[in-house]
């Protein structure tokens, strides 16, 4: 019987362990290499992020995202953590995403409400027109997956970058 | 509550409801060995470790297989562990785990917990994760899965002194349900976003740079590693541990509300379809129906309760801390409801960071001893402890003689079957006493008061019942809490597995009574009804008094 355990487990582990994870891999990396290696965001060369992964932001001319409680500072993408504790809030006006942390940490989106929340300051600090910083909201706004799933979001990392071209395009003319 | 909201919630419990039958059916199938398309690797594996696929076990061998395999399983993820530092496939140079906590993770692992003291992408190097954890994700999964059918042979056979082989059930539960479902699932996680690779960690400027210590951090590092086959396995064997430390709230481990549906669909899915497997197998369709059905019963006002409570913060998206923008409270709700509900322990928002009534639902769901649905195999045996015990009592009531399944109930299969039930109940809470009466267990609670004490019964009662979720906010990555959680893991689970094959081996010895009209009817509404009392009643009485000094004392102080 013990004999019959070890060499069980062996082979199951090779199916298991090593077979399954490596030949997903090889099919995954064919099909989806994109999103298999991390959903990372190009810009003329050079890799500026993950579509998944948010950063943080607090400079006014920036959208910013969720608060997040990862250690010893926000947005550490090496070590994912929520903050574990309970919010009573008691202000309704500012969008709730705004004031509570994301269970990851990591959260790379906020509702349309705290995007469009932010506009006014957004546009105020970079000077350009307040209806153009909320065409770019709209543009940005992912609907419920499959038009049900989930809740309607905005990539604050993609929103940021896209402000910052229309800055470069402003500058241009 | 809003209309998209309830409407996911039905899309969610119809795609289950439309699935769990065909599944639980081909499911009844492989056991009834009638699937046999990979039967050249069958033979080869049989070849190979010497193993006789004619030779039956009495329960004491397939007893005794079960634990000689756990234990070979737990050794090699206890050694990956410790020694991952000088072994291969570890880019970011991970050093070994520490001794508690290799120990703590192994049981956890092995013994389908999946409780995680550690944070994954900091901690366990791609060896660890995909030839260690990923391998008893399967394992375990399989050992739940081969433990139940023991034990419907032990009601289907007649006059038997065995009960299948173990050998056997776990090749077919692997090659023919574990295996075929996570490749499909893990490959369409990848399509949403799910990483599955062997890269080093990799560095990506931040766009606007951040200040910490006087320092500036110019970089984020984005973790690698092989997630998507690992997250399949997680979901569907109702494992539940995650690849990284937020498990399913990490955006590369569930990117998009698709991912996430399909990931919840993944932990209900075999455990519902178990309840079609065994009607099936006992040859009485309603036999499984009846289970079903009890298990909705309880299972849908909690989810709704949940939902409500978590949504009654201000604010019209109701509470969001330690909820992903993607998917918002609804499906947090969800998820909490089921993960708890079906002893998988994996999470897509923080448990701890719910209203306290919605954090109730979770602890709840566990303490009800993970048989609404419940594990791979695990729910439907703890279930079937309870339809036996509620064949006893409601005979007593009625003055009729106590038989399930045309096999007649007596002292014996009472004693086990109440040891099933119990022997969690006061792992839990004994577990919860020694700790906060002793320094070193309430040396580790981050919010002090009831809330404090709500994390430490969280602790147990997840790990005593084999879920592995964790209400957070308790540092247990320390000698104690690794030593008591692992000794709780390991009670919940060989203690309730050994009496299940012990009863199974009683009823496979026994003959077959034909119904009678003596026989009270184990099928139908007054079945339902009886087998759910008695499940939140024993739940209930066992627990009130803890969850009054947790839960329900903070929900009160809140509302004063």
């Amino acid at each position: 019987m013990i004999r019959t355990s070890i060499t069980i487990l062996i082979v199951f582990t090779i199916i298991t362990g090593l077979i399954y994870p490596l030949a997903i891999t090889g099919i995954v990396q064919l099909l989806f290499p994109f999103q298999a290696n991390g959903s990372i965001i190009v810009k003329n060369g050079q890799a500026v992020g993950s579509a998944l992964i948010g950063q943080p932001f607090s400079e006014p001319k920036y959208f910013w995202g969720r608060p997040s409680a990862t250690t010893p500072y926000p947005y550490n993408a090496s070590l994912s953590s929520g903050s574990n504790l309970r919010k009573n809030i008691k202000v309704a006006d500012i969008p709730v995403d705004l004031m509570t942390a994301s269970g990851s940490g990591l959260d790379p989106h906020i509702s349309p409400a705290a995007a469009k929340y932010q506009v006014q300051r957004v546009a105020k600090s970079i000077g350009i027109d307040e209806s153009k910083v909320y065409a770019l909201v709209d543009t940005y706004t992912q609907q419920r997956q499959l038009g049900v799933l989930g809740e309607p979001v905005v990539n604050v990392l993609k929103l940021n970058l896209a402000l910052i071209e229309e800055e470069k395009n402003r500058i241009k003319k | 509550m809003t209309v998209n909201g309830l409407l996911q919630i039905a899309i969610f419990l119809t795609v289950v409801g439309l699935l769990a039958k065909p599944l639980g059916n081909y499911i009844a199938l492989v056991y009834d060995a009638k699937i046999s398309g990979l039967s050249r690797l069958e033979r080869l594996i049989y070849r190979i470790c010497g193993v006789h696929a004619e030779e039956e076990m009495s329960w004491r061998t397939y007893a005794s297989a079960v634990i000689v395999f756990s234990v070979a399983g737990f050794a090699v993820v206890f050694l990956l562990q410790l020694f991952q530092g000088f072994l291969p496939l570890n880019p970011q140079g991970f050093k070994g785990v520490s001794f508690d906590s290799s120990f703590n993770t192994a049981v956890s692992f092995v013994t389908n917990t999946n409780w995680q003291g550690y944070g994954g992408e900091a901690t366990m190097s791609y060896l660890t994760q995909m030839m260690g954890l990923c391998v008893q994700n399967f394992l375990s999964a399989a050992t739940g899965m081969a433990i139940m059918v023991a034990l419907i042979r032990g009601f289907t056979r007649r006059n038997s002194k065995t009960i299948g082989n173990f050998w056997l059930d776990i090749t077919h539960t692997i090659l023919y349900i574990l295996l075929p479902l996570s490749i499909l699932l893990a490959i369409a996680l990848v399509s949403q976003g799910v990483i599955q690779n062997f890269n080093a960690y990799r560095s990506v400027p931040l766009m606007q740079p951040l200040t910490y210590n006087d320092s500036s951090i110019t970089q984020q590092v984005l973790p690698g590693g092989p997630a998507a086959s690992q997250v399949a396995i997680k979901q569907l064997g109702t494992n539940g541990g995650g690849f990284f430390n937020t498990n399913s709230a990490h955006p590369y481990e569930n990117p998009t509300p698709l991912s996430n549906f399909l990931e919840l669909l993944a932990i209900i899915l075999i455990p519902a379809s178990l309840c079609y497997t065994f009607g099936s197998m006992v040859g009485d369709k309603r036999q499984g129906r009846t289970l079903l059905a009890a298990m909705l019963i309880i299972f849908i006002p909690l989810l709704m309760f949940c939902y409500y409570s978590e949504m009654q913060d201000i604010g019209s998206a109701g509470n969001m801390e330690g909820k992903e923008a993607r998917f918002g409270v609804v499906n947090s709700a969800l998820w909490a409801t089921a993960t708890a509900a079906t002893s998988n322990g994996s999470v897509d928002s923080m448990h701890d960071s719910f209203t306290p009534l919605g954090g109730l639902v979770p602890l709840l769901l566990i303490q009800l001893g993970e048989v609404v649905f419940g594990g791979v195999g695990s729910g439907i045996y703890g279930i079937l402890a309870f339809a036996i015990v509620t064949v006893f009592v409601s005979g007593l009531m009625i003055g009729r003689t106590p038989e399930y399944l045309g096999k007649k109930i007596e002292a014996f299969e009472m004693q086990m079957a109440t040891l099933v039930i119990l022997i969690p109940c006061s792992v839990v809470l004994v577990g919860t006493a020694i700790a906060v009466a002793t320094d070193s267990g309430t040396a580790g609670v981050a919010n002090p008061g009831a809330h404090g004490f709500s994390e430490i019964l969280y602790a147990f009662s997840s790990t005593a019942n084999n879920n592995g979720s964790a209400f957070g906010g308790l540092s247990v990555n320390t000698p104690f809490y690794n030593t008591i959680l692992g000794v709780s893991m390991l009670i919940g689970r060989f203690g309730v597995i050994i009496p299940i094959l012990m009863m199974a081996g009683a009823l496979a010895d026994k003959k077959h009574v034909p119904v009678s009209s003596g026989t009270l009817p184990t099928h139908g509404l007054l079945f339902i009804l009886f087998l759910t009392s008695m499940i939140i009643i024993v739940g209930g009485l066992t627990f009130f008094p803890a969850l009054t000094l947790g839960p329900i004392a903070e929900h009160l102080k809140s509302i004063k």
